[in-house]
């Protein structure tokens, strides 16, 4: 039964609404207009909204004193690397918990997501020195391989609850139909599973640009992706409020210009296959 | 050719034995319909002959060569799902033509029998519709048009009618006996709607816990029932049966006998009893009578013009030729 709404509560959901995901958004807004603010301007008290002079100058000398580019470089390629990485191990394994589940399968799903909720600082130094032992410090290939084991769980999660949406008749059909499981998979699987697998990547690459323990604690100069370019900012030492903001601007720019045009496959990733 | 045998053919899933061993053999060109209530195991049986499950022990043999660990693909045979399972990413036309890529057809060939099975089953103008754009019936029919494109030796159907409605389900029933007589291919069919059991097969196997409680003509079921649970399932409405001293006065634990060989007379009669409810169906109708003495009502089927109202005293005679008779075992006694 459609419940009605009147037009009052209407307007005053729509404006809760606005004001929450305003006030979620303001961080990010405030940290874009401080990017254009003379470091003065960035700690003036009372704070300034809009009427200062914008400039580029932040910018300029961040270009100027690190190399951002290379920063990028090494975001977009452990988080493109890890990604795939991770979806070349996840889809068979997901495959078959979704469509030869046995009897433990459950278990081991929710053993997978437990190793989320351990605090990663735990492993840590043996992480650490493991690496440092076979002389894979600051090691692109390394973090790659870290990053895609620790966005497994999610990445195996997420293609296991768009898979077992797919009827395992259709499988069953296209088995009959003289598919082999090569075919079956080529033909029949991956078309229908699509969109569950461009969600589960896109999700899975901002995960892995946003993460920072890791990246921070395993590189120094070759492997530092835009993570570590805004920390190297944040240092005490002088007025860096409006060349941190710069900085922070430029880590974040793709990943939310890659968010924005992808928000539709993203509620879907988020919600875990829920909506349809 | 189609023929299938199986031999002590055995399905358990972990402690649990679905099918105990099971011997049945299904004649080239037959239409053999498995019957039987929900969970008696018809669709693991005909899941067992396509390979969709393994056989725990056991061995089915197609056209006289092993097949028990055959791949679903290499056993040619095709499968009618009742959920229709048809590919949502494909056309009609590719769905149809599945079967045939995957049997690396040339295309002049996949075009010439795709066009050829969309002719018989009227879907030449959905060719390029998606499934999701087709009613139930046409779904059903793109589903039995892939079974048909690659000539198979066998064809496999899982309850195909049952999420259509009453009257295309008829249709549909017609359809699929039709197709049989013209091609003369095996046919499996599994459904619980012995009405369609009757109808289409030439073979009804009856199921009951994954155990064969008997296999025979339509005919053959209905006239001489191995046991009470055959009798009681085949036939519509329900066969009455009557324990106690009636039933001694035949010999018998039990007596069957079937609404349609009850006389109804004005006076005189062996039983007497009260019209309860009655079904009019037109053509017939069906009368459940208390008669004292029996804990359950009877019921009767008398022609669609009787005037009988709840209450009337009603006068009941068996034909005598027509009472099955069954041991306390429930089996029938000669
Ligand atoms: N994969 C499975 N694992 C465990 N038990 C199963 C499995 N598949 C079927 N069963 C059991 O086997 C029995 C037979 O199931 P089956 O599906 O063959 O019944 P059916 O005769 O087709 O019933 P229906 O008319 O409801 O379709 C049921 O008791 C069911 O619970
Ligand atoms: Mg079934």
């Amino acid at each position: 039964m459609a419940r009605a709404v009147t037009t009052q509560r209407k307007i005053v959901f729509t404006a809760l609404a606005w004001i929450i995901g305003l006030a979620i958004f303001f961080p990010i807004l405030w940290t874009i207009l401080t990017s254009f603010k003379t470091e003065a301007t960035a700690i003036a008290d009372p704070p300034v909204f809009f009427n200062f002079d914008w400039t580029l100058e932040n910018y300029r000398v961040v270009q100027e004193r690190s190399d951002y580019m290379r920063y990028l470089w090494n975001s977009v390629a452990l988080a493109v690397g890890s990604t795939l990485l991770g979806i070349i191990i996840a889809v068979p394994a997901a495959w078959s918990m979704a469509f030869v589940p046995a009897k433990r399968t459950k278990d081991i799903l929710m053993w997978m997501l437990s190793t989320k909720m351990l605090p990663a600082v735990g492993v840590l130094y043996p992480i650490r020195l493991i690496l440092i032992n076979m002389g894979l410090l600051d090691s692109k290939t390394a973090l790659i391989f870290i990053l895609m084991m620790i966005n497994l769980p999610i990445i195996i999660w997420m293609l296991y609850t768009y898979f077992r949406e797919i009827p395992g008749e259709i499988l069953e059909a296209a088995r009959m139909d003289g598919a082999t499981l090569k075919d079956e998979i080529l033909y029949v699987l991956t078309p229908m599973a699509i969109p569950g697998i461009a969600s589960t990547v896109l999700l899975n690459i901002i995960l892995a640009w946003n993460e920072a323990f890791w990246t921070l604690t395993l590189t120094t100069v070759n492997a530092a992706p835009l993570t570590a370019f805004i920390a190297s900012y944040s240092s005490p030492e002088g007025l860096f409020y409006a060349k941190l903001s710069a900085a922070s601007t430029m880590a974040i720019a793709p990943i939310l210009i890659l968010g924005w045009f992808s928000q539709k496959q993203l509620v879907r990733g988020l919600t875990f296959g829920a909506v349809k | 050719m189609g023929r299938i045998t199986l031999d002590k053919v055995r399905k358990a899933f972990g402690d649990v034995e679905v099918i105990p061993p099971l011997d049945l053999t299904i004649n080239d060109g037959e239409f053999v319909v498995f019957v039987g209530p929900s969970g008696c195991g018809k669709s693991t049986l005909l899941r067992l002959i396509a390979g969709l499950e393994d056989v725990t022990s056991g061995e089915i043999r197609i056209d006289g060569t092993d097949a028990t660990h055959l791949s679903p693909a290499k056993r040619s045979l095709a499968m009618v799902f009742q959920s229709y399972a048809l590919y949502p990413h494909m056309s009609v036309r590719k769905n149809i033509a599945f079967p045939l890529k995957m049997a690396k057809l040339d295309q002049a060939e996949i075009d010439r029998r795709v066009e050829g099975a969309a002719k018989v089953l009227n879907l030449d103008s959905y060719l390029d519709r998606r499934p999701g754009q087709l009613s139930g019936g046409q779904r059903q029919r793109v589903a039995i048009g892939r079974a048909i494109v690659r000539e198979p030796s066998a064809f496999l159907f899982d309850e195909p009618l049952s999420n259509l409605d009453a009257a295309l389900r008829v249709g549909m029933r017609l359809e699929i006996s039709e197709l049989h007589k013209r091609l003369a291919t095996t046919m499996i069919y599994v459904t619980h709607d012995q009405v369609e059991a009757m109808t289409m097969a030439d073979k009804i196997v009856v199921l009951q816990a994954g155990r064969i409680e008997q296999v025979g003509s339509p005919l053959e079921l209905y006239r001489t029932p191995r046991n009470k649970f055959v009798a009681g399932f085949i036939g519509s409405p329900k066969m009455n049966f009557i324990d106690g001293a009636e039933a001694a006065k035949h010999s018998a634990h039990t007596i069957g006998i079937r609404p349609e060989h009850l006389i109804v007379t004005d006076e005189g009669g062996t039983w007497t009893g009260k019209v309860g409810v009655s079904e009019h169906l037109g053509s017939d109708t069906f009368f459940h009578v208390h008669v004292e003495g029996f804990p359950e009502t009877l019921t009767v089927r008398a022609g669609g013009e009787v005037n009988l109202h709840y209450g009337d005293t009603i006068h009941l005679t068996p034909d005598a030729a027509q009472i099955h008779r069954f041991d306390a075992e429930g089996l029938r006694l000669a």
